[in-house]
């Protein structure tokens, strides 16, 4: 992407608030999300006529109107489908999904894995707050088996997907996961989305303080945070905790949480790689009750595009054979009448 | 033409039209045939229409009925609107091909079988305990039964070739066979025959030698003892090709967004009878075409609509069970007014219901088969060739209201071909496409006075930014709002857009007397039947008058005025009555359904026959 003319003034985040009142509850999570982002627009290089987020329906959906960009807030679950013609036909935009648990997974889900799939260049933010926020506190696709909600009085019975490990089944190129509060790592993660090639997809965990609050307690709040998050960094050994003593090690192919010390280093553990999508999917598969939740860049892989690969084809078939209206419209066997 | 030994010359009868069907086993080439024979009618100046008939399984056991493919061409030195009703010629390449076609082939009517085929194994197949061609039970048909494996075997014999690629060249004896009867040049599949088998030699030597071996056999054998002529036909001068609905329908959109000097954007799902149209465009990378083959509708459209955002003239075509699924983008085009062509090829439903057969499925869905109050422009082909007119219309209206518009097609339209006079691509009309740039004054919603459009602001455009989504907007601003009174005046306003398209419409044309005792009025494939049917019993003196609506919302401004001029309006539909509902509901009008859905388009001798009925008093059922 190219970046702004050198005269023109460099954007703050200001830009990137627009007119509209903010309407999530107080103390949801998608502020902070809204906030990073905005955030971290000005700092791409890119003008921000440039931007598009594309939305389905959700509270998160509601991203779009408070962003200043062009913006477009879709009908339940179709985000990714008009994402898709848009970036296919202006491949020079940046274009951005924003979705949630229920808008990405249930309704959309078939339009994401596709999306993912043909890994276009667009960058895809899941908020996932394991809930139906708009709806007033539906069980959704990620809550846990015996979620008491409105519509499962007595406990859900159906197993959740996990975002990570579905978005790595489907061949995405770029999978990361960070937590709405983690402002730095958030910020981050979004940076890096944004420069990968390809669909960068981000699940982003985020409180629903209003149907769902508390649901990633365990990694937000200060006195557990550090036992149950691990931050995954490429090249670097998969260690956790307060004191960073405890790692997870592979035996018989099985990941296991190791206490360093007494004879176990850091050599002996799993050491994280980006570029390896199926210890990606190992490690995708780690999490509560007896593993910390993983955050970070699950994996970051290199693959061709389906926006670019199109438009080669379009512009080889005009190199190869200039568009002539008339020869198409007289092809075939013609005869003419006198 | 073909250079014989000199017979006895053969006498030489004259006719106006004739209707012949090719009909064999899916692997027998028909299509082929019958596309070669159109192709000599066409050159020989005859008007002429065609319709396919495709087996529904892909490759149906060979020799049974499920496996049959039939091809229909009608020719004449007189105006064409129909592939015709009945067979004055059906040729039969096995006994399930007889079985299932004879029917449809008039008394006296000459019936050309391949003699070998029927045999044991292959009666059985279709059916028959008895032999048809000897058991007597095709003595009302001039029945020619002629060795055509044989013949065709004979002619390429030191060719060296297997039995199953001399087999494959039965279907160029018969088309020698039936251009010789009918005085149509061979010299046209000879060139196809040359281009197609480039690459192996010898098939293009034994393809052309059983071409010519069915023309001299005809002109030799003592079979036939009269020829056949059929004169050109009257036909506006210019230049003309042989076009089906599907390749105009692709070919008039590729034109609109060129003329509009905009990339075309595709979204699409397979489904019969629509992919053609995907396939078609699918090849026309040069034009700018983008051409996405989604996961399902609901991305085809989706993805449409987000390439309209940008900037591109956007469509999506699909079928009755597509268009199901696209029914909530298609609400959510109308409420960010983004322009939109959604083309629905109509099969017969409900459900899967019979996915090769045409049928008028669809229009009180396209009109109102979308959630809350969500008026759309909806416009219908009336031949193969105006696929092309009404694509080019839809792209044009859909940009300048800025709105999503239905195009509707159907299998009989879709498969079906006729000669379309080439246009000239400078007369065609503007589509002009403007983007906003000015931020002056600029709102989202802001309307053109005339056509009531919003600017059409494309992502990339500095100090434009805004955003659009399916919630209600405030009048102007375009911001989220639940306001009771601008809730009201959007409603209102976007049905007022809609209505005023009514201004695009040219004065309907009325085929017949002004005023009369009946008038007929349809819409969409049944065009050429009914205009046909029209003129026979005008021909027989009747007041009797055809309109045909290709606007079916808004409907013409004219059309209540017409309507009220004759004693009786009948409107004649494959289905169980739409556009009936429509009209008398819009004008109290005491118009009455004639319908029939049988998976076919109507012949023109049930529309004289209904409408004989009524002009003698009998009034006839009213939709139920
Ligand atoms: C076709 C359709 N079905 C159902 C709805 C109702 N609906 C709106 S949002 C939603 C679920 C949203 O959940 P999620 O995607 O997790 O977003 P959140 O509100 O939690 O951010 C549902 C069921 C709708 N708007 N459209
Ligand atoms: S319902 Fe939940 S997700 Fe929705 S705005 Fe309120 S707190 Fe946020
Ligand atoms: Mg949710």
């Amino acid at each position: 992407m190219s970046a702004p003319g050198a005269s023109e003034p460099k954007l703050g985040k200001k830009d990137f608030v627009s007119d509209q009142d903010v309407r999530w509850c107080p103390g949801c999570g998608d502020y902070a999300i809204l906030s990073q982002v905005q955030k971290v627009l000005p700092e791409l290089g890119i003008p921000r006529e440039r931007f598009v987020f594309v939305s389905g329906i959700g509270c998160s959906s509601r991203f779009p109107y408070y962003v200043n960009t062009y913006g477009f807030h879709s009908i339940h679950g179709r985000a990714p489908a008009i994402a898709t013609g848009l970036k296919a036909s202006r491949p020079e935009l940046s274009v951005w999904i924003v979705t949630g648990d229920g808008d990405a997974l249930s309704i959309g889900g078939n339009h994401v894995i596709h999306l993912l799939r043909r890994n276009l260049d667009v960058n895809v933010l899941l908020f996932n707050n394991k809930i139906y926020g708009l709806t007033k506190g539906q069980y959704s696709p990620t809550s846990e088996v015996g979620k008491i909600t409105k519509s499962t009085p007595i406990g859900s019975v159906d197993h959740p997907f996990d975002p990570i490990a579905l978005a790595l089944g489907a061949e995405a190129s770029f999978v990361a996961r960070s937590v709405d509060v983690e402002t730095r790592h958030l910020q981050d993660i979004v940076r890096r989305a944004h420069e990968h090639r390809g669909t960068s997809f981000v699940e982003i965990l985020q409180n629903c303080n209003v149907f769902n609050d508390g649901a990633f307690a365990d990694v937000t709040e200060k006195a557990t945070k550090a036992d149950h998050t691990l931050v995954l960094e490429h090249g670097k050994p998969l260690v956790f905790g307060k004191d960073r003593d405890r790692g997870i090690r592979l035996r018989n192919f099985q990941p296991e949480v190791v206490q360093l010390g007494d004879g176990v280093t850091e050599a002996d553990l799993l050491v994280h790689d980006e570029t390896n999508p199926a210890l990606a999917y190992l490690i995708a598969r780690l999490g509560p009750p007896d593993f910390p939740t993983p955050i970070g860049v699950f994996t970051a892989v290199e693959r061709p595009c389906y926006d670019a690969a199109l438009g080669q084809q379009i512009a080889s078939a005009r190199a190869k054979n200039p568009p002539d209206l008339r020869a198409l419209l007289n092809r075939g066997d013609t005869w003419t009448v006198s | 033409m073909a250079d014989g030994v000199a017979t006895l010359a053969k006498p030489i009868e004259e006719r106006d039209a004739i209707v012949i069907r090719f009909a064999g086993d899916s692997g027998d080439g028909m299509q082929v045939t019958g596309m070669q024979f159109t192709t000599g009618s066409a050159l020989a100046g005859n008007d002429l229409a065609t319709l396919p008939d495709f087996p529904a399984e892909i490759r149906a056991p060979a020799g049974t009925l499920a496996g049959v493919s039939a091809f229909q061409l009608n020719f004449s030195s007189l105006p064409v609107f129909t592939p015709g009703d009945d067979l004055d010629v059906l040729v039969a390449m096995n006994p399930a091909a007889l079985k299932t076609n004879v029917e449809d082939l008039k008394a006296g009517g000459i019936l050309i079988v391949d003699k070998e085929s029927f045999h044991e194994q292959n009666l059985k197949k279709a059916g028959y305990d008895h032999n048809p061609l000897t058991d007597g039970s095709l003595a009302r048909y001039q029945l020619f039964q002629i060795d055509v494996t044989k013949l065709t075997t004979a002619a390429l014999q030191d060719l060296g070739l297997s039995a199953r690629s001399v087999f494959r060249c039965r279907n160029f004896f018969c088309l020698g066979v039936t251009s010789w009867l009918y005085h149509r040049p061979i010299e046209p599949a000879e060139q196809w025959i040359r281009d197609k088998f480039r690459k192996t030699p010898e098939l293009v030597e034994a393809n052309v030698r059983a071409l010519h071996a069915g023309y001299h056999f005809s002109e030799n054998a003592e079979l036939f003892a009269v020829s056949y002529s059929v004169k050109p036909a009257v036909i506006p001068p210019g230049r003309y090709r042989n076009i089906t609905g599907n390749t105009a329908t692709a070919l008039g959109f590729v034109a609109a967004a060129h003329k509009a000097k905009r990339p075309l954007f595709l979204g699409s799902y397979p489904i019969t009878p629509a992919s053609d149209v995907l396939h078609e465009l699918s090849t026309l990378k040069q034009f700018d075409v983008y051409t996405f083959q989604a996961e399902d509708e609901i991305a085809g459209v989706g993805a449409a609509l987000g390439a309209a955002f940008g900037g591109a003239i956007a469509i999506t075509t699909t079928s009755g069970p597509g268009m199901n699924l696209k029914a909530e983008t298609i609400g959510l085009a109308l409420a960010v007014e983004l322009p939109l062509v959604i083309t629905d090829i109509q099969r017969a439903g409900p459900s899967t219901g019979m996915p090769t057969k045409t049928e008028q499925a669809d229009l009180l869905m396209a009109m109102y088969g979308r959630h809350g109050e969500a008026p759309v422009p909806v416009l219908a082909a009336a031949t193969p060739a105006d696929c092309f007119t009404m694509a080019y219309e839809a792209v044009r209206i859909a940009v300048k209201y800025m709105t999503p518009v239905i195009l509707l097609s159907d299998g009989f339209l879709a498969n079906g071909a006729e000669p379309w006079p080439i246009p000239d691509p400078d007369t065609l009309p503007d589509v002009p496409v403007t983007f906003r740039t000015d931020p002056g004054g600029f709102f989202p919603y802001v309307r053109d006075e005339e056509s009531l459009s919003r600017p059409w602001v494309i992502p990339g455009t500095p100090g434009l930014e805004h955003r659009i989504g399916g919630l209600e907007k405030e009048y102007l601003t375009g911001n989220v709002s639940y306001a009771p009174t601008n809730h009201e005046q959007m409603m209102r306003v976007r049905a007022r857009k809609v209505a005023g398209i009514v201004r695009e419409i040219p004065p309907t044309e009325v085929f017949g007397p002004a005023d009369g005792e009946l008038l007929l009025v349809g819409w969409g494939g049944t065009y050429g039947s009914i205009r046909q049917a029209t003129s026979q019993l005008q021909a027989a003196g009747h007041r009797v008058a055809h309109v045909h609506l290709r606007h079916l919302n808004p409907l013409p401004a004219d059309l209540e005025s017409i309507l009220g001029r004759y004693r009786r309006v009948l409107v004649p539909e494959i289905n169980l009555g739409q556009l009936v509902r429509l009209l008398r509901a819009e004008y109290l009008v005491d118009a009455i359904g004639f319908n029939k859905v049988q998976g076919r388009p109507f012949k023109v001798a049930e529309i004289v026959a209904r409408c004989l009925k009524l002009l003698n008093g009998e009034h006839g059922e009213v939709p139920s």
